[in-house]
């Protein structure tokens, strides 16, 4: 029968004062809450994008990028390996996505090919926890032995080229000085970012739209870039400038120093120009080359690229032994102090696109709030008087279990630390109106118990018990759709599929619970045996 | 807690209003062909209006950036930035007020050239725009996401039908899931077909709008079957037309006032709830009135046509609400 034990009893309440106690800290100022004392809980529900503004931008990875960067690491370090090993080679190439090997005389194919195998690596299959090698070697005719990098392999590049770029992004949008960023990976080649309260998002987008690789190349001591255009010499290449000021160089395709060398990059002032200018420092091994490269080459140009194209080819006035410089190549202020963030973050290991972008400024997610609070409280106060005009008494109880869902829907929430986004306030004022209906089904279910003649108390037991097989099947079936939604989640609809479900998870207990306690406890006021009808 | 005096003493005890006659016994049955070829012509008008007209796709699905600015002082001069836009060579650049007179919302087509294109669309317009407009809301969505949004919509739709009729399937019989899934496809087509008529802008919020209606309009269906079930039971020779328009009778006060609580609420929603999730509401709204009705009309007659095994309620059920709610329990039980 209708009974609550006093653990029961003391358990449901004091889960309904816990719920209060965690959406306090919502109604009050940041400032205040500093001033409590520190066992009152006083996290506040984190609001999303769309509500307190910020910027979303959604970068994809170029992944023939990454395979180029790999297939050119690939044939670098074949040549080094058969040069070591003696194999003389007629050529070393990247063909059809592989690295192509034709070796001299064909009785080497053997020799080369062990050599070779020596490149692959295992890399580690984490659902599987199988090793799988990251290249493939063949041999075929006529000395030819093809390196080619197996799915499982350009995967694991993939992925370790994503956490790298996110590492990146983080320190280039740190520097900004902006709070909380979220820099996340979002499926295989894709990252996440989220700024909060950014508006302007086009520094953002500079600072992060440039890879920012950059390498200090040897240029051609005879020839000039138009005679290397027609005939290049192997291991040169005709570099672009960024048209800034130099014309196109022929450099030495293999840089002296590269820009992960690294350690410290400013922007400052040029003492005698007065320019915007970088000053670089560079780590000890990056010191070391970069002093040797200049002790040789006093009186000669050299050329500083960034994503290569050259921004600068200074002459050598002489060795430079202290591992610092500077660049200097018709910065403004602003692009100098952009660039000394982007080298200092690090280059990102290939170049990222921006392929959605959702921007929402402070003005209209305040007036969001505005407007789904005041629709909100509206749609509450409706539902209320709709269910008390209904249900009398009854009705009462009802709306009291829907507060409590709301209080404890919002208490979730910040628990669980999902933001509430515009949709998801719908979604809170749709969960009350859903729970309405579990209240619904059982006072019909009641008034039908009391018509078919029962006694009041048996009406309200089968009342509950008969509706509630309905309730949890509604319910569930609801919850399927919240987890569809949840699954297809893009910011927005991931907010209003989390508040539904956890709108389905209180509603049972605030509905059905909590509406059950306050009527068992009218019952022992009413003295249960005496009682002829029923408030409903 | 017995110490304590109980604060329900102080609520006055009084009856509500039961609006609803209950002897009512509406012959739904006998209208459900012609519900239903209402109900087939609406799909069928549905789906020819699609196919011709297709949809307003919002930039999540078709790509290409959305605006919403505000200008600095006065009323925004639509025809005046539809000059100055129309000059930037972007194709297409659709432009019109949003809500308060100040605010203008801005639509600029995908650019060709891929996601690179968008942006520099976006600069653009940027720069056209900031001497006399702050931005509220930019939107810019590449080729590469709209296509994968497309599908994933397309997707999350069918599965969740698939997910919510293989549950109805599981509880009640393969009748019902087959009549709660012809119903949900209904209610879906036609909410769509009203969006396409009407030329709605038709975005991921949609998308999410039509989940929910799913799972409105399946827990209308899932009250009636649970209802039909019951009365199976209880009324073991009684015609299946008539046991179904009985249920239907029986659940239909539950049905308006859960519909009433709910459409009260989402036109609060729609009205108050701002420009932003104004479309998501109306396709809330819609979807709640054709969910109910398809319950009503579509689900349960359905039924009537698919035919139902007796057998399958169990075996020497005693009529009595006692043992069945006890029965029900154990179910309840089991199933968890």
């Amino acid at each position: 029968m209708l009974h609550f034990s006093t653990w029961k009893q003391v358990a449901i309440i004091l889960t309904c004062l816990l719920g209060v106690l965690l959406v306090i800290p919502n109604f009050v100022s940041k400032e205040t809450l500093a001033t409590w004392p520190r066992w009152v809980p006083k996290t506040q529900l984190t609001l999303g994008l769309d509500l307190r503004g910020g910027a979303h931008l959604l970068l994809a990875m170029e992944v023939a990028d990454v395979r180029k960067d790999w297939l050119n690491t690939l044939r670098d370090d074949a040549r080094k390996r058969l040069r070591e090993a003696k194999i003389p080679v007629t050529a070393v190439g990247i063909t059809n996505n592989a690295v192509q090997v034709r070796l001299v005389k064909p009785e080497d194919t053997d020799a080369a090919f062990k050599s070779l195998s020596g490149l692959i690596q295992q890399t580690g299959n984490l659902i599987l926890g199988t090793t799988v090698t990251d290249l493939e070697v063949t041999k075929a005719d006529g000395g030819v032995i093809r390196i080619a990098p197996t799915e499982a392999g350009l995967q694991h590049r993939i992925s370790s080229a994503i956490s790298a770029a996110i590492e990146t992004v983080r320190r280039r949008v740190d520097a900004m000085g902006t709070t909380e960023p979220n820099i996340v990976r979002q499926g295989s080649a894709r990252i996440l970012v989220q700024v909060p309260g950014l508006q302007d998002t086009a520094q953002l987008k500079e600072l992060i739209g440039k890879t920012a690789r950059l390498s200090f190349h040897e240029v051609h001591p005879a020839m000039s870039a138009e005679e290397g255009r027609q005939r290049p010499p192997t291991g040169y290449k005709v570099y672009e400038s960024d048209d800034r000021e130099e014309g196109a160089q022929l450099l030495n395709e293999t840089p002296v120093v590269r820009g992960d060398e690294l350690v410290d990059a400013q922007p400052a002032f040029d003492q005698r120009t007065n320019e915007p200018i970088i000053t670089f420092r560079f780590n000890n091994a990056g010191a070391r080359k970069f002093g040797n490269f200049t002790k040789d080459h006093v009186n000669r140009p050299f050329a500083i690229l960034l994503d290569d194209k050259i921004i600068s080819a200074p002459v050598i006035r002489e060795p430079i032994l202290g591992g610092t410089g500077q660049i200097s190549g018709s910065f403004t202020v602003e692009t100098a102090n952009q660039l000394s963030i982007q080298l200092r973050s690090g280059a990102l290991p290939a170049k990222l696109t921006i392929v959605e972008e959702r921007t929402v400024g402070p003005s209209l997610g305040a007036d969001s709030i505005d407007a789904g609070s005041r629709a909100g409280i509206i749609g509450a106060i409706a539902t209320i008087v709709l269910t008390i005009l209904a249900y009398g008494t009854f009705g009462i109880f009802a709306c009291i279990g829907l507060i409590t869902h709301g209080v404890l829907t919002v208490a979730l929430m910040g628990l669980a630390g999902s933001a509430l986004t515009l949709p998801g306030i719908a979604g809170l004022v749709l969960g009350i109106a859903m729970a309405v209906d579990a209240n619904v089904l059982i006072y019909e279910r009641i008034r039908e118990e009391v018509r078919a003649g029962r006694t009041p108390i048996a009406a309200i037991d089968a009342g509950f018990t008969r509706a509630f097989i309905t309730i949890a099947d509604s319910q569930l079936t609801t919850l399927a759709c919240a987890l569809v939604m949840f699954w297809l989640g893009s910011g927005p609809i991931r907010g209003f599929a989390v508040t539904l479900t956890i709108g389905i998870c209180t509603s049972i207990f605030a509905s059905v619970t909590v509406v059950r306690l306050l009527i068992y406890y009218w019952l022992n006021a009413n003295k249960r045996g005496r009682l002829t009808e029923l408030p409903v | 807690m017995r110490f304590l005096p109980n604060p329900l003493r102080f609520i006055p005890n009084f009856k509500g209003f039961d609006f609803f006659p209950h002897d009512l016994r509406l012959p739904f049955m006998s209208y459900k062909g012609l519900c239903l070829g209402l109900s087939i012509v609406g799909i069928v008008l549905s789906l020819l209006i699609i196919g011709v007209r297709g949809f307003n796709y919002g930039v999540d699905f078709k790509g290409g950036s959305m605006l919403e600015v505000q200008s600095k002082s006065g009323p925004a001069d639509i025809a005046a930035l539809r000059e100055k836009l129309g000059k930037l060579g972007l194709g297409a650049v659709q432009i019109q007020g949003f809500g308060a007179p100040s605010d203008v919302l801005i639509r600029v087509e995908e650019q060709p050239g891929g996601e690179a294109a968008q942006q520099a669309a976006l600069a653009k317009v940027m720069t056209a725009l900031a001497d006399q407009y702050t931005q509220r809301r930019i939107e810019v969505v590449g080729p590469a996401v709209s296509s994968e949004l497309r599908l994933t919509g397309i997707i999350a739709v069918v599965v969740g039908m698939l997910a919510i009729s293989a549950y109805v399937w599981f509880r009640f019989e393969w009748q019902f899931a087959v009549g709660v899934v012809l119903s949900l496809a209904h209610d879906v087509l036609l909410v769509a077909g009203i969006f396409s008529l009407f030329h709605l802008e038709f975005d991921l919020s949609i998308v999410a709008a039509l989940l929910t209606i799913l799972g409105y309009s399946v827990n209308d269906s899932v009250v009636v079957s649970d209802r039909i079930r019951e009365n199976l039971r209880k009324y073991k020779r009684m015609d299946l037309d008539e046991l179904l328009n009985l249920s239907i009778n029986e659940t239909l006060s539950r049905t308006i006032l859960t519909g009433v609580t709910a459409i009260v609420v989402l036109i609060s929603l729609y009205i108050f709830g701002g420009e932003v999730i104004r479309n998501f509401n109306l396709a809330m709204l819609l979807g709640v009135v054709i969910g109910t009705y398809s319950s009503i009309f579509i689900a349960a007659p359905l039924l009537g046509y698919l035919g139902v095994k007796r057998e399958w309620v169990g075996a020497a059920v005693k009529p009595a609400a006692g043992s069945a709610a006890r029965k029900a329990r154990r179910e309840n039980m089991a199933f968890k």
